[in-house]
């Protein structure tokens, strides 16, 4: 390795070890994971246009990028930076959340919330929520592992996987309220940030404020409506 | 104890002022001034108490020259100190606004401010060197108000005819003071300064006629220590306090002054007390400090009361012919932009005569109705905003609806430990700065002018006076287990157990209210003889009263607030007799200082420059009772002893 | 009118504390709330007990000595107000107020409500000043400065240094407070110089401190008694990232033990 490679890796571990460093990596692994949130959701959608298209898409999505990529390798490029992104992002969590309990061993008696929003006190609870939601979601749409009667779940045949997985009313309850928490973790996550990544000012802060409510309850209603949808029968 | 070369059996004082003419003495004593090798300097220790402008500038740019600094201060962190509150601005020279500013006027104005009881030489340098304060600050980042253009902005205060206060919004004082503390924690990163922050100085130690160090206390763990250096300053503020009510932070106290005092450094002109004529009034017993209201507002404040005594109408209800505008009326030249001195008599009059409003009817209106139509509503709560909200948290008024109530407050204290032009008392080696010495604002200190003192004294004259001395006199190395030492700390130790032992049954702000009573109304604004005699009957019996009588809980051995009061009143006690002792032997009116029995036919101060002409430097005797008097004859070369009229 | 308080008493860092319950009775509305612990302390000692420790000196709003819990909130419920200058006009008869000392572990209690907060002192140690040497300054109109920077870099500066921020900050983060001190000096041409060690190094005093880390909650805003702006705080991140990595190569801090 050269010198100047040997000063890049050590200047990336000194900036991990700050505790600003860490809250970028968030902020940034955070900005990859809304925006594969709201690229998955679009995709998702697709569900309404029908089963071929869906099927379709999820077969695009496979061979994305052709010729230049092969079958699957655009997706798997995918699939390693979203993997990067959460171990990163949740390692920092998990971090920084640590510094902060012990820099308040004691509680107060009483404490009073007079800005602060349930969104933001309830950011790392929502994280884990949801990183539960990811591991299962994963099993069950993906793998196929859980929440279908044998046979029920064919690779490929993604718009059947979909439907006969939300037809399962506890598990579209699971899915909806975990919307829930994705809602509350966006609307306080993309606005924040911002201001980690000190891309603010006064008129700026308004304006992320803003695109954060439109983000969370686009999110939100999109995701839901595919379970409401199978539920009420509109997709079978 | 002082050293008799330095004050000689005539008493007299010398002041070590440099010869020629008065422009040149600070180039020709800085020339004259022996330099320390900068490869000794940290060989020299230097401890500096007090980490306010004064001590925290001193400490500071004495650290940068390489010396061993230890600095001490009672406060939680050197950005407390008391200097944090001024609000007002500092004076300059800078004649940026060409108005015929200069730095002869401002040595002129001071003199002439000061009732001419201070030192020509020390004023002139203090003019001279603020103009490289201001420099100093700007270049430490201290946010000065500025123009559209980026330049510095200025404004006329305290009534002077020029524009040349500079100014931080209304908290001056805390700009100027986080750029001393900045300069002051860079050096302590850099480890030339030690700071000892909540650690009180609670005596000084003398060795062979020479101050070699101090007695301390750690407030959060009681522990008692002592401190070896080869030169010791103190830069620990003003004894306004002695009045109980003042605008003075809390915890301002004498204690430092005072034990060196004790220990043989004379202590000039303590009678010398500022009353600022614009805080608010008290309104009940229970009254633990006053608030200043920034002089400014009299740039725009009409002062008045109802002509007819025991007049309780409401202000807005009283017809413009039933009022009395007193100030416009007796000087009409300064109206009520007069003198604070002036100011503040004026107000105690017109209620003595039973025309004082609100509550007790201490107080007088300060009205911006006037000011309020001819530039609106808008422009003053531009001009004033964050004072008409302070004005509304403490009294829950409106200010732009109703006048302001104001009344005259202990404000700032001109006397103070006596020293020479080298800012060197009658103890060889100890130096003091800022409002702890008596140096530069004779009977009455102007407005904007004591932030100038402290940081002149810290960042250039300390810096400077100091090495000199050290340069000097060659010392010879001792520790802590010197005998002067023990001695100094087992008497400390002894008067912390004597104030807890006392076990009596009042508590020690009581007996510092009943001292403050005392001071107020028999030494207060307007002092006579008779009240003053009958002041050193009662504090006496007071001091006894309280050594008898005090209620110190808790033990030494921990963060104990009561017992570090106790020490301070019981200073406080003592002190409170020289002030008194003081006025009774100056029976003329200077300044602040004010005998009724020597006024003019129309009120005015009458001076008797025949008789005190003179630095008044009293010497402990042992006996607080019977100081002995030296004096220190002051010429005026430069500045024509004339009446000082703002007619 | 007559209040309960509950107070957190501790008689020293080593020993344990506890919530001890005092009747405050016929308090006056025009008394500061100081003024009404005066009150409540003079009764203390008149019955033999040790008074309730709590810091403070100017009692103007300015020194920033003064500071504790009021129900939970800093500074008590006035906004822009330190506990000095809040007055018992704020509160009604009856009223049950608890008293707690800032909670933190950089900020240790010494006594009752008494914490220290010397870790602040640190951080400006750590680069909180500008380089300007005794007598080495250039006349002072030499260096214009826009009245824009100089008004913000000013709204930063009027910070007292209480702590509010850290008591309030779920996350007990001293962010506020050290962003604001950053942009007072970055901001004036005086400090751009230093401006990349001073946001790394007070980042990195910060750090050492054991302050938690700053989740944008926006509480020390709320909490501030002077209401420093939280978007200093992005405004440090910024500058940290944009000269961050560039600046990471210059000399360590110096130690600040
Ligand atoms: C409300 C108010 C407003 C003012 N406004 C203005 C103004 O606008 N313009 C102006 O020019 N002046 C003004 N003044 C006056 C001016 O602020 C003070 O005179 C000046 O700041 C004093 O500074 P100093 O350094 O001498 O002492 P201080 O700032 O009082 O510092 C004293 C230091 O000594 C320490 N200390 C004291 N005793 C001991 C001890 N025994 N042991 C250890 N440490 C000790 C303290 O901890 C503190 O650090 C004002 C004063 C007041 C009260
Ligand atoms: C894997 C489980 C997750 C955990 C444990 C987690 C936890 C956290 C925590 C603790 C924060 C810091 C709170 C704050 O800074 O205000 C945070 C911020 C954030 N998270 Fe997550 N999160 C997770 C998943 C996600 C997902 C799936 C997304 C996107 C859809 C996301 C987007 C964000 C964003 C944008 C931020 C803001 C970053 C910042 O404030 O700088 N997170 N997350
Ligand atoms: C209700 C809304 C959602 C629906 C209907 C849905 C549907 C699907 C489906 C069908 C797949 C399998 C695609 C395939 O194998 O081709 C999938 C994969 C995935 N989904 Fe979702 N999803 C939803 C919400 C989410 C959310 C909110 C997240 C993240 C927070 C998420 C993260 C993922 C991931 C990481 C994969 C694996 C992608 C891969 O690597 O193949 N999904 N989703
Ligand atoms: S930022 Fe506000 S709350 Fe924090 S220390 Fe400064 S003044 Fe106090
Ligand atoms: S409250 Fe704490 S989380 Fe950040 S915005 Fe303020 S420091
Ligand atoms: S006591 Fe000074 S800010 Fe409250």
């Amino acid at each position: 390795m050269n010198g100047t490679a040997v000063v890049r890796a050590s200047a990336l571990l000194a900036f991990w070890d700050t505790t600003v460093g860490k809250k970028v990596v968030m902020a940034v692994t955070g900005f990859v994971l809304v925006g594969f949130v709201i690229a998955h959701m679009a995709g998702n959608l697709k569900v309404f246009a029908g089963e071929e298209k869906y099927n379709a898409y999820a077969a695009w999505l496979r061979e994305a990028g052709s010729p230049a990529f092969g079958h699957e390798q655009l997706l798997w490029l995918a699939r390693i930076v979203l993997l990067a992104a959460v171990v990163l992002h949740l390692v920092a969590a998990w971090q920084l959340t640590r510094r902060s309990w012990a820099a308040r061993p004691i509680a107060y008696a009483r404490k009073a919330a007079l800005r602060t929003t349930y969104a933001a006190r309830t950011m790392r609870w929502g994280g884990v929520i949801l990183l539960l939601f990811v591991i299962y979601h994963l099993l069950h749409f993906t793998f196929g592992a859980v929440g279908y009667a044998p046979g029920q779940f064919k690779p490929l045949s993604v718009y059947r996987n979909v439907v006969y997985g939300f037809s399962v009313w506890y598990v579209s309850a699971f899915y909806i309220v975990a919307m829930g928490a994705l809602g509350l973790h966006l609307y306080h996550g993309v606005w924040s940030m911002f201001q980690t990544l000190g891309l603010t000012g006064a008129s700026a802060e308004r304006l992320w404020r803003r695109v954060a409510i439109v983000v969370a309850v686009g999110v939100v209603a999109g995701n839901v409506s595919m379970p409401i949808a199978v539920l009420a029968g509109w997709l079978r | 104890m002082t050293d008799p070369a330095r004050t000689g059996a005539s008493g007299r004082l010398d002041a070590r002022i440099p010869a020629g003419p008065i422009a040149q003495k600070w180039e020709r004593r800085r020339f004259e001034m022996k330099l320390v090798n900068p490869s000794n300097r940290r060989r020299y220790t230097i401890i500096v108490v007090g980490t306010g402008l004064a001590g925290g500038a001193g400490a500071a740019s004495l650290g940068e020259l390489g010396y061993n600094v230890k600095c001490f201060s009672y406060h939680d962190s050197p950005r407390r100190a008391h200097s944090i509150a001024a609000q007002g601005g500092i004076n300059a020279a800078k004649n940026y606004r060409n108005d015929g500013d200069s730095v002869w006027r401002l040595f002129y104005d001071t003199v002439k401010g000061g009732d001419f009881r201070a030192r020509e030489a020390n004023v002139y340098r203090l003019a001279e060197l603020s103009v490289n304060i201001i420099d100093q600050c700007v270049a430490q980042g201290v946010p000065f108000a500025r123009e559209y253009g980026g330049l510095l902005d200025t404004r006329s205060f305290g009534g002077a005819q020029v524009s040349r206060t500079f100014y931080a919004r209304g908290q001056t004082g805390q700009q100027l003071l986080l750029g001393a503390y900045q300069a002051l924690q860079r050096q302590i990163a850099a480890g030339t300064v030690t700071m000892y922050p909540r650690t009180e100085m609670l005596d000084l130690v003398v060795v062979d006629g020479r101050a070699r160090g101090i007695i301390t206390r750690d407030l959060v763990t009681g522990a008692i220590e002592a401190h070896v250096g080869d030169a010791v300053v103190l830069a620990t503020g003003g004894y306004g306090n002695v009045y109980y009510l003042s605008t003075n932070a809390k915890a301002s106290n004498a204690t430092a002054i005072w034990r060196a005092h004790r220990r043989g450094a004379l202590f000039a002109n303590p009678c010398y007390t500022q009353i600022h004529p614009t805080c608010i009034p008290v309104t009940g017993e229970y009254q633990s400090k006053l608030t200043l209201m920034s002089e400014s507002l009299r740039n725009d404040g009409r002062v008045w009361v109802p002509k007819k005594a025991g007049d309780t109408r409401p202000p807005a209800q009283i017809p413009p012919e039933e009022r009395d505008y007193y100030l416009e009326r007796k000087y009409p030249s300064f109206g009520n932009l007069a003198p604070r001195d002036i100011a503040s008599r004026a107000a105690k009059e017109v209620c003595d005569q039973g025309r004082g409003v609100g509550p007790g009817g201490r107080g007088v209106y300060l009205d911006f109705s006037d000011a309020i139509q001819r530039l609106g509503e808008a422009t003053i709560r531009e001009r004033y905003g964050n004072l008409f909200e302070m004005y509304e948290r403490i009294t829950g008024e409106n200010a732009y609806r109703a006048p302001m109530r104001i009344y005259p407050a202990v404000h700032y204290t001109m006397g103070g430990l006596w020293v020479d032009y080298q800012l060197m008392s009658t103890i060889p080696g100890l130096f003091v700065g800022g409002e702890a010495n008596f140096s530069d604002h004779g009977a009455n200190r102007l407005g904007a002018s004591a932030l100038m003192q402290g940081l002149a004294d810290g960042y250039f004259i300390l810096p400077a006076t100091v090495p000199d001395y050290l340069a000097q006199h060659p010392l010879d190395a001792l520790d802590a287990s010197h005998p002067a030492f023990a001695a100094a700390r087992r008497e400390v130790e002894d008067g912390v157990r004597r104030l807890l032992g006392v076990r009596g049954g009042r508590s020690v702000d009581a007996f510092h209210r009943d001292l403050g009573r005392i001071m107020w109304e028999l030494c207060g604004m307007a002092r006579n003889d008779a009240g003053l005699r009958k002041a050193l009957g009662e504090i006496p019996a007071l001091r006894e009263d309280f050594w008898r009588n005090v209620r110190v809980l808790e033990s030494g051995e921990e963060l104990n607030q009561s017992l570090e009061k106790a020490g301070r009143v019981a200073d406080f006690l003592e002190l409170a007799e020289l002030i008194v002792i003081d006025a009774l032997h100056r029976t003329e009116s200077c300044g602040g200082h004010f005998r009724e029995e020597s006024q003019t036919p129309d009120g005015e101060a009458l001076r008797d420059d025949a008789n005190f002409c003179y630095v008044a430097a009293w010497e402990y005797t042992g006996t607080p009772a019977q100081p002995r008097l030296h004096k220190e004859p002051l010429v005026f070369e430069n500045v024509p002893l004339a009446t000082r009229s703002y007619k | 009118m007559n209040l309960t308080l509950r107070v957190w008493r501790q008689k020293s860092p080593r020993d344990a504390g506890r919530f001890v319950t005092y009747e405050a009775t016929n308090i006056n509305a025009h008394m500061s709330f100081l003024e009404m612990l005066d009150v409540v302390n003079e009764g203390l000692i008149a019955r033999g007990e040790a008074p309730i420790a709590f810091e403070h000196d100017c009692r103007e709003g300015i020194c920033g000595s003064c500071g504790f819990m009021i129900n939970g909130v800093a500074h008590g419920p006035r906004r822009g107000t330190t506990v000095c200058q809040l007055h018992m006009r704020m509160f009604r008869d009856g009223d049950v107020l608890t008293l707690e000392p800032w909670r933190a572990a950089a900020f240790p209690v010494l006594k009752d409500l008494i914490v220290d907060r010397s870790a602040l002192d640190r951080l400006i140690q750590a680069g909180g000043y500008i380089t300007a040497p005794t007598g080495s300054a250039p006349e002072a109109n030499s260096i214009p400065v826009p009245k824009p920077d100089a008004d913000l870099a000013f709204d930063a500066a009027t910070c007292i240094g209480c702590g509010a921020c850290v008591a309030a900050c779920p996350n007990a983060s001293a962010m506020l407070f050290l962003s604001a001190k950053a942009a007072h000096l970055n901001l004036l041409p005086q400090g751009r110089p230093e401006r990349p060690d001073r946001v790394r190094r007070m980042l990195a005093a910060h750090d050492r401190e054991g302050f938690g880390n700053c989740t944008n909650h926006r509480e020390c805003e709320a909490a501030c008694p002077k209401e420093i702006s939280f978007l200093f705080i992005p405004r440090l991140n910024r500058d940290w990232v944009a000269t961050g990595l560039r600046a990471r190569r210059a000399a360590p801090a110096p130690s600040v033990a």
